[in-house]
């Protein structure tokens, strides 16, 4: 048990003498979710081996991480000497390698080096002007985040005992509120004044929430904060909780994010073993407890209101605001609700202060935000930059441009919430205002490149049949409309559409933004809006050409053998439904009656035999 | 409410170990906070119900009702939202196909229709022989693999519309 502040200070103390004096060198294997998925587990399996058969004098620790966020590259090792700090990344490492690993260590020869393109602000200078910046991701992929000791020895609850002990709850909220911090869940409200809203209230009884529901489809870095440094978030809480005067915790979580539920599970075990959490913690007579609640599949529920109704038991159907969680929220009590990567900031902000803080990013959105690089780009992966990083910086820097040399089209930010910025906006400089004065917004962070071969009609049916899938149904404009919304861009898609379906399109987009109950609703048609603005040209060549200028929309192609087919029949041996025939040597004929459009016979043909059109 | 879900009754006189597993499981959620009305556990007991029998028909929806002593409204109202809770009966084989945006950019679509096809059932239906269900899924965050396929528990990357046979003999 840790009962002060000085004692904390001497077991991190004692932990880091220990840690060093048992090893040397540290291995590190990325076993988050991706690197489950691309077999990271056997690679650890293989190097444990290697290590056991070393026996105990080989001086290395063997440590299952987090995600590094190198997801490109999966499965990841990292080997650190704990002499020199000195550290090598190797990606895509194979089972075979792994005695290499053990052997050699630093010095790995064959084996993938990966050059860290991050810093660690809190840690170090950016010397060499590395893209990005991490806060929220400092730990994840470092420690070993089922050992609290891990956590511990890099200053972990460090920020937990200076603001029970040295602070008071006022003091807390303006600090945060100094640092300018704002939710990264996608709204962007300052988080120093939703605490002291909550803070204001004279109530007994009041909650602390982590919306874990991260359920924008293409984002990923909540779970990787969760899997790989879950105490940065309970310790988050515990300040938060002091700050507003609340005692109790609850972090919302997907059912579907198993590895990060077991995370948190024990994270939480150990901080109660360790008097971290629990009654009178560091003898301050601050008392703090915290328990998981599961979610069931329901995006809606990342927005407040709604997720409260969840924690409650009932459908996860928003309310109107006010009255604001803050003033009457779970059971009726006052609850602040802040997202994963809000309260990943929390501690190094109260470690270091908020002018150091602010001297990230940009002025109004200070720090750094996480994103999900995904879609048509080469690396795909977490990145952590500072606020104010252009879109080029992520996509052509850290994600090294797009697959197969096409070219770039666009990017969409906001998930379903967000819209489509293209080539002519890429040099923006991303924070909160920007992306919406480009009608998009930040949202939680997720980024999905498109390239030519993407229609865009079609990404904003997908976001459509998303919302469609999600909406509660509560209020009619999105119940209804929103089914409307996608009902005319189906017509636009399979060629039925005119010139009013495009202006009916518009009119019903900006009524639904005017009138839907809660933040889902309202921002629902931003992708066809957005897409609409961008991408006029492309709705106009399906209602008046009757094409698809980026061959997507079945009903408008056709796919055909043109005179260059040499009869090799690798066509006709790739199609799924057999509906291509013709002799080896002789030229193929593809029956458009069976055609079922799938392209496989396009991407299989070595000679450009078969036309798109 | 489907028809099938009324006929698969029996479950509850069927497996009496499991019943009292539950109960033994939401016994303890009640008596571990008392401040908490029973409807705040309804959901962690749906969970459990669900691992218990594979999903929720209407019989474990009453049952649950019962010992939490809520409606049986309020509970259907809730497995019907959420889209983790099912009431029909789930094949042996659960194929999901990740229908995320990035799955959804790299052609998840067209793996989803070839599924469809070749099992010969639509999106959100298992076959009558109660070996494959087939359902689109959310972000599972593996999206450096997409489009991403998931049979139960086991992960497919890269899955090109050809993979589909190869996948479902491996189920056989």
């Amino acid at each position: 048990m840790i009962k002060t502040f000085e004692e904390l200070n001497s077991y991190a103390e004692k932990v880091k003498i220990d840690k060093k004096a048992a090893a040397k060198t540290r291995i590190m294997v990325s076993l988050g979710t991706c690197g489950r998925v691309a077999g990271g587990q056997p690679v650890y399996d293989a190097i444990k081996s290697a290590v056991d058969s070393k026996g105990s004098d080989s001086s290395i620790e063997l440590i299952e991480s987090g995600c590094m966020g190198l997801c490109h590259s999966e499965p990841t090792v990292e080997v650190v000497d704990l002499e020199t700090d000195e550290s090598v990344i190797y990606g895509n490492v194979t089972v075979e390698q792994a005695d290499r690993i053990v052997n050699e260590l630093l010095n790995a020869t064959g084996l993938e080096k990966i050059e860290r393109n991050w810093y660690y602000p809190e840690l170090e200078e950016n010397t060499n002007k590395a893209l990005g910046a991490r806060i929220v991701l400092k730990n994840s992929g470092r420690i070993n985040p089922q050992n609290i000791d891990d956590y511990l020895a890099v200053d972990g609850y460090t920020a937990l005992a200076k603001t029970v002990t040295e602070l008071s709850s006022q003091e807390v909220i303006d600090l945060i509120k100094e640092s300018g911090l704002r939710g990264r869940g996608g709204g962007g409200f300052p988080t120093g004044i939703k605490w002291s809203f909550a803070a204001a209230q004279d109530k007994a009884e009041k909650f602390v929430i982590c919306n874990a529901d991260e359920g924008d489809p293409g984002a990923f870095m909540d779970r990787a904060v969760l899997e790989g440094d879950p105490h940065s978030v309970l310790e988050a809480m515990a300040i938060a909780g002091y700050a507003i005067g609340a005692n109790k915790g609850v972090i919302y979580i997907r059912a579907e994010y198993p590895l990060a539920i077991s995370r948190l599970k024990i994270a939480i075990e150990q901080a109660v073993e360790k008097g971290l959490l629990g009654d009178n913690i560091f003898g301050s007579g601050f008392d703090f407890e915290l328990e998981l609640k599961y979610g069931a599949g329901a995006f809606v529920c990342g927005e407040e209101t709604a997720l409260i109704h969840s924690i409650e038991g009932m459908r996860g159907e928003p309310t109107f605001k006010p009255p604001f969680p803050a003033v009457e929220g779970l059971w009726k009590k006052p609850t602040i609700v802040n997202n994963v990567e809000t309260y990943g900031n929390i501690p190094a902000i109260i470690r270091k202060g908020p002018k150091w803080f602010k001297n990230i990013g940009t002025e109004g959105s200070p720090g750094t935000k996480v994103f999900a690089l995904a879609g048509k780009v080469k690396k795909v992966g977490l990145t952590e930059v500072p606020m104010g990083s252009t879109l080029r910086d992520i996509i052509f820097g850290i994600g090294e441009g797009i697959v197969g040399g096409k070219e770039f089209k666009a990017v969409q930010t906001g998930g379903p919430s967000g819209g489509a910025i293209t080539a002519a906006n890429i040099d923006t400089e991303i924070d909160y205002e920007s992306l919406k004065k480009l009608g998009s917004m930040m949202g939680s962070g997720g980024m999905i490149v498109m390239d030519e071969d993407d229609c865009m009609v079609d990404i904003a049916k997908f976001f459509l049949d998303f919302t469609l899938d999600e909406s509660c149904g509560k209020c009619t404009p999105c119940r209804v409309g929103n089914k409307r919304l996608h009902e005319l861009l189906t017509k636009i898609t399979s060629g039925e559409g005119t010139m009013q379906t495009i202006q009916d399109l518009k009119d019903l987009s900006v009524a639904i933004k005017d009138t839907a109950l809660c933040g889902l609703g309202q921002t629902s048609p931003n992708p066809v809006l957005s897409t609409l603005a961008t991408f006029e040209d492309e709705y106009l060549a399906h209602v008046k050409d009757k094409k698809c200028p980026a061959g997507v929309c079945s009903n408008l192609l056709s796919f055909e053998v043109n005179d260059k087919c040499v009869g090799c029949t690798l066509c006709a041996r790739n199609c799924p439904v057999h509906c291509i025939s013709g002799e080896r040597k002789g030229a193929h004929l593809i029956d458009q009656s069976k055609c079922i459009k799938c392209g496989v016979c396009f991407d299989a043909c070595k000679f450009h035999a078969i036309d798109k059109k | 409410m489907s028809e099938k879900t009324t006929d698969q009754a029996g479950l509850i006189m069927e497996f009496p170990e499991k019943v009292a597993e539950l109960d033994a499981f939401i016994g303890e959620l009640i008596a571990k906070d008392e401040s908490v009305p029973n409807r705040g556990h309804l959901i962690e007991s749906l969970h459990k119900a669900q691992d218990l029998f594979g999903y929720l028909p209407l019989e474990v929806q009453s049952h649950v009702a019962i010992v939490l002593g809520l409606h049986l409204t309020e509970v259907y109202g809730v497995v019907s939202f959420y889209s983790y809770f099912t009431d029909e009966r789930q094949g042996k084989y659960k194929i999901n196909v990740c229908t995320g945006t990035a799955c959804f950019v790299k052609g998840a679509g067209k793996i989803m229709e070839e599924f469809s096809r070749y099992i010969s059932i639509n999106e959100g239906e298992t076959t009558e022989d109660l070996k494959f269900s087939l359902n689109g899924l959310r972000c599972v965050g593996a999206c450096s693999f997409a489009p991403v396929v998931l049979v139960n528990d086991k992960v497919y990357g890269n899955v090109t519309p050809k993979m589909v046979p190869e996948i479902i003999h491996e189920c056989e």
